[in-house]
């Protein structure tokens, strides 16, 4: 045992500055560094102050502020109905209800506003007297079908955890059930639904591929200006400008959303000993809405995939394997490419993720804080934001990366350490000293204690991190589309987003079979989130 | 007058309420008496308005309330957790009723400042309601269930999770908080003590049944099932022979169950001999526990005795009382 503990001391001497340094390596060049170049070019090139003065800013800024605002209310109204159900009632179709929420967590952005444009497509909704593409509610209707699963779980979890006897106590006080709604229920609910809505808002308000290809071209957010400044007109300074208008918005909007969260802590204890049946027709009404808002663009889009000229084949799907003009490879090639990113970006997020969970959570305090916070600050920063750093910072030598094929997973496991963090570091730190103290006197030593209890706990979380960095690199979108574009390199969210931009029933079939395709990928990364306790929780409002 | 006619609830295959009768006359105070899952939080409900009975009838006077929705009853309830509005202060909770019925801010106030008099409460007006302890937030239930001056309070088991000490004071408080209104209530709980201590009548329950229900002197006297009688605090139940004997000697004339009350039951010069096996002291006087034959029983004695005497046992007629034995026995 002794020599056991020796050996145990050594190797954390030798071990812990490369614990230290890898993340403080890696969070510094690839995120620190791009974001101080934004900073430093956005003020200094004092183009800033130029834009403050432009009309056009502040029309891109006011669409951006309204559409996340007008998002974020009708998630709100579609969704409560739904929560009340799901918080109140005993229903069958209950768990169908719960798992169909699911279903917007397995679509990448550019799948879903591919899903959306086969709705359009399929209802006759691109042109004529009810166009919905290339309108402003093309845009809200894909952000309300993302959010709705979003306010479904917050407020719906929340609603049942409230003791239903205080609105009991209320209509027997005489009030209506629309009193009873306003007066004790939605104050009651408030937490909840202000969490709910403000990371709705932050959602919408950073949303990039679903304004690009459902907006149109006059549709312009902050973040679709700063990639057409960048990537189209190779305005650097103009990019760089609005890219910090971002970063402080995004940045107040993490820290209203963190706080409001906080606030939603404290909950009552729930005692519900008969959960009635509700009303068929509320039944009905209710699920029949979340079942449209929900299921048919996911249904739409598969049925799409799968038609052909005559009928229903796998040929959309086997025209993947060949390379249409308007793309440098093949889509099954990019399929390819996204697949071996996403392990790589897993792989980086995991091992960076979890040495920066050792440090979070054994590390000297002050040490743990500026980790705690600093590898969380890729939260606060929208993906474009981010693409946008690495392309204008990394271009240089020392630091040029331009032509290195590994940035890609680089700037997707940026995203995704938070995920790790945000999973695994709760977990080592509710292991009970107790359990590694029993073990101890057990006669298990250090390194036992180790491999036989803090590991095993930690694995499960660190799997769930791993899903969830490997579901956001396959659908990553935003920050890729900044990144040179190399044969190689491009990656399925990107291939579809080109495919998607063009018209043509050819291409559009193996569109569809590309985001079906990407669908099933990121749904079973989302399984193994959703299948692990410790993953639950973490889903509701992150992605 | 509120009148039930043979109410029944279902919850699924589950029969809660079995053809319950009740009436409780204007200005009384009724106690709902019962183990746990015996069905009086849910008679309690169904009066309410919040659940509805598969069969049966609810009546107001000679009013028919059995499809009338629970807001529109003119009921009031205290639930047992009290069920407070956390979002609002403590007079705003108190007020709440009044608001709804569509009282002026200045007659609020007043009635508000009343009720919280009334119960104990001057001052609490602006305190926030997460801030009470559990007698003051029991306090603030009762003033916002009297508020709209309600036809009906229903209280249930308002007491029970408060501390002992609070409880005995409570419930004198409350009682006659109660009748100084005159107000008509129903008072659910499973603590005999309580159920004496307030009621005007008892209904005690069984099984989704009213099992025995009138004044506590009568209740007391002739509980008439075993499942009433222990429900009341009764323990010197004795099964009987063939022969009507038991342990005690000849107590009836045939096989079946007897009560011999603890008040009539004492020590005696001679008479049934038995061996003392414990002795607790309280109020002054000895509560006793005695074997005979095999036997426990109880009684209360003005002298010390010391544990594992030899005493006698008598009792007048009138303390054995006939019990139905209950299905589960």
């Amino acid at each position: 045992m002794d020599t056991d503990r020796l050996t145990l001391m050594t190797l954390r001497r030798l071990a812990w500055p490369v614990v230290v340094l890898v993340p403080v390596a890696f969070l510094g060049i690839f995120f620190l560094w791009p974001v101080t170049n934004i900073l430093v070019k956005g003020f200094v090139g004092g183009r800033l102050w130029e834009l403050l003065h432009e009309a056009v800013f502040w029309r891109v800024l006011w669409f951006t502020v309204w559409q996340a605002a007008a998002s974020t209310a009708l998630a709100l109204v579609l969704a409560l109905p739904g929560a009340h159900l799901l918080a109140r009632f005993h229903f069958r179709g209950r768990s169908l209800l719960r798992a169909l929420a699911t279903v917007p967590f397995v679509m990448p952005t550019v799948v879903v506003a591919g899903a959306f444009i086969a709705l359009f497509e399929q209802f006759g909704l691109n042109d004529g007297a009810f166009r919905m593409r290339h309108t402003v509610w093309a845009l809200l209707a894909a952000h309300v079908f993302f959010n709705l699963a979003i306010v479904l779980r917050t407020v719906g979890s929340y609603w049942e955890g409230l003791d239903g006897r205080v609105e009991e106590q209320a209509r027997l006080l005489g009030a209506r059930p629309g009193q009873v709604f306003l007066r004790v229920t939605l104050p009651r609910l408030a937490p909840a639904v202000a969490s709910a809505a403000s990371v709705v808002f932050l959602f919408c308000f950073t949303s990039f591929g679903v304004i690009l290809l459902l907006g149109g071209p006059t549709r312009a957010t902050l973040e679709t200006e700063i990639w057409r400044h960048a990537v189209w007109r190779g305005d650097m300074a103009s990019a760089s400008a609005l890219a910090v208008v971002q970063l402080g918005a995004v940045m107040s909007l993490v820290l209203v959303s963190n706080f409001l969260q906080r606030r939603r802590g404290g909950r009552e204890q729930t005692r519900l000993d008969s959960r009635p049946m509700p009303s068929r027709r509320l039944l009905g009404a209710n699920l029949g809405l979340l079942l449209v808002a929900l299921g048919l663009p996911v249904l739409v889009l598969v049925e799409r995939s799968l038609a052909t000229g005559n009928g229903y084949s796998f040929d959309n799907y086997r025209a993947l394997t060949v390379r249409v003009t308007l793309l440098p490879v093949s889509a099954l090639t990019a399929l390819g490419n996204s697949v071996l990113f996403a392990v790589v970006a897993t792989a980086l997020a995991v091992l960076v993720g979890g040495f920066a969970s050792l440090v979070v959570v054994y590390g000297r305090r002050s040490l743990s804080h500026f980790f705690d916070f600093g590898l969380m600050l890729p939260l606060g920063v929208s993906a474009v934001t981010l693409g946008f750093g690495m392309l204008v910072a990394l271009d240089a030598p020392p630091m040029d990366f331009r032509s290195w094929r590994w940035l890609v997973p680089v700037a997707h496991a940026l995203i995704g350490i938070p995920f790790v963090l945000r999973t695994v570091v709760p977990t080592l730190r509710r292991i009970d000293p107790k359990v590694r103290e029993s073990a101890a006197l057990l006669g298990a030593s250090p390194f036992q204690v180790g491999r036989l209890v803090d590991f095993p706990l930690a694995g499960r979380a660190l799997a769930v991190g791993a899903a969830f960095a490997f579901a956001v690199s396959i659908g990553e979108f935003g920050a890729t589309s900044f990144l040179p574009r190399h044969p190689d390199r491009l990656t399925a969210p990107l291939a579809l987003f080109r495919l998607l931009g063009t018209p043509g029933d050819l291409l559009r079939g193996q569109a569809m079979a590309l985001a079906v395709l990407l669908m099933v990928l990121t749904g079973l990364a989302v399984l193994v989130i959703e299948g692990r306790p410790s993953g639950r929780g973490v889903v509701r409002g992150d992605f | 007058m509120l009148r039930l006619e043979r109410v029944s609830v279902r919850f699924g295959q589950n029969q809660v309420l079995n053809q319950v009768d009740l009436t409780v006359a204007s200005g009384e105070v009724l106690v709902l008496l019962g183990p746990s899952g015996c069905g009086k939080s849910t008679l309690l409900r169904t009066i309410a308005g919040l659940e509805t009975p598969a069969a049966g009838q609810v009546f107001w006077e000679e009013q028919n309330l059995t499809a009338v929705a629970a807001h529109q009853r003119g009921f009031g309830m205290m639930f047992q957790d009290h069920a407070l509005f956390g979002h609002l202060s403590v007079a705003a909770n108190v007020a709440f009723g009044l608001r709804i019925a569509g009282w002026g801010v200045g007659q609020r106030q007043q009635k508000v400042a009343e009720l919280l008099e009334l119960v104990g409460l001057v001052g609490f007006e602006g305190r926030s309601v997460e801030t009470l302890s559990g007698g003051e937030a029991q306090r603030v239930a009762l003033a916002r269930s009297l508020a709209p001056d309600p036809r009906l309070l229903m209280l249930d088991e308002p007491l029970a999770s408060l501390d002992r000490a609070l409880r005995g004071r409570l419930v004198n408080d409350l009682g006659q908080l109660l009748r100084g209104l005159g107000q008509s209530a129903i008072y659910v709980t499973h603590d005999y003590g309580e159920a004496f201590a307030l009621a005007d009548r008892i209904a005690v329950m069984d099984g989704g049944r009213i099992a025995r229900c009138g004044r506590p002197v009568e209740v007391w006297a002739d509980p008439q099932t075993e499942a009433v009688a222990r429900s009341i605090g009764h323990q010197n139940i004795l099964s009987l022979d063939n022969q009507g004997h038991c342990v005690l000697g000849r107590l009836g004339g045939q096989a079946g169950l007897v009560l011999v009350r603890s008040d009539g039951l004492r020590l005696a010069p001679s008479g049934v001999g038995a061996r003392v096996v414990g002795s607790v002291f309280s109020q002054g006087r000895y509560d006793l526990q005695v074997e005979v034959g095999g036997q426990l029983l109880q009684l209360s004695a003005v002298e010390p005795v010391g544990l594992g005497d030899s005493v006698y046992l008598a009792w007048p007629d009138d303390a054995v009382v006939p019990l139905v034995a209950s299905a589960d026995g």
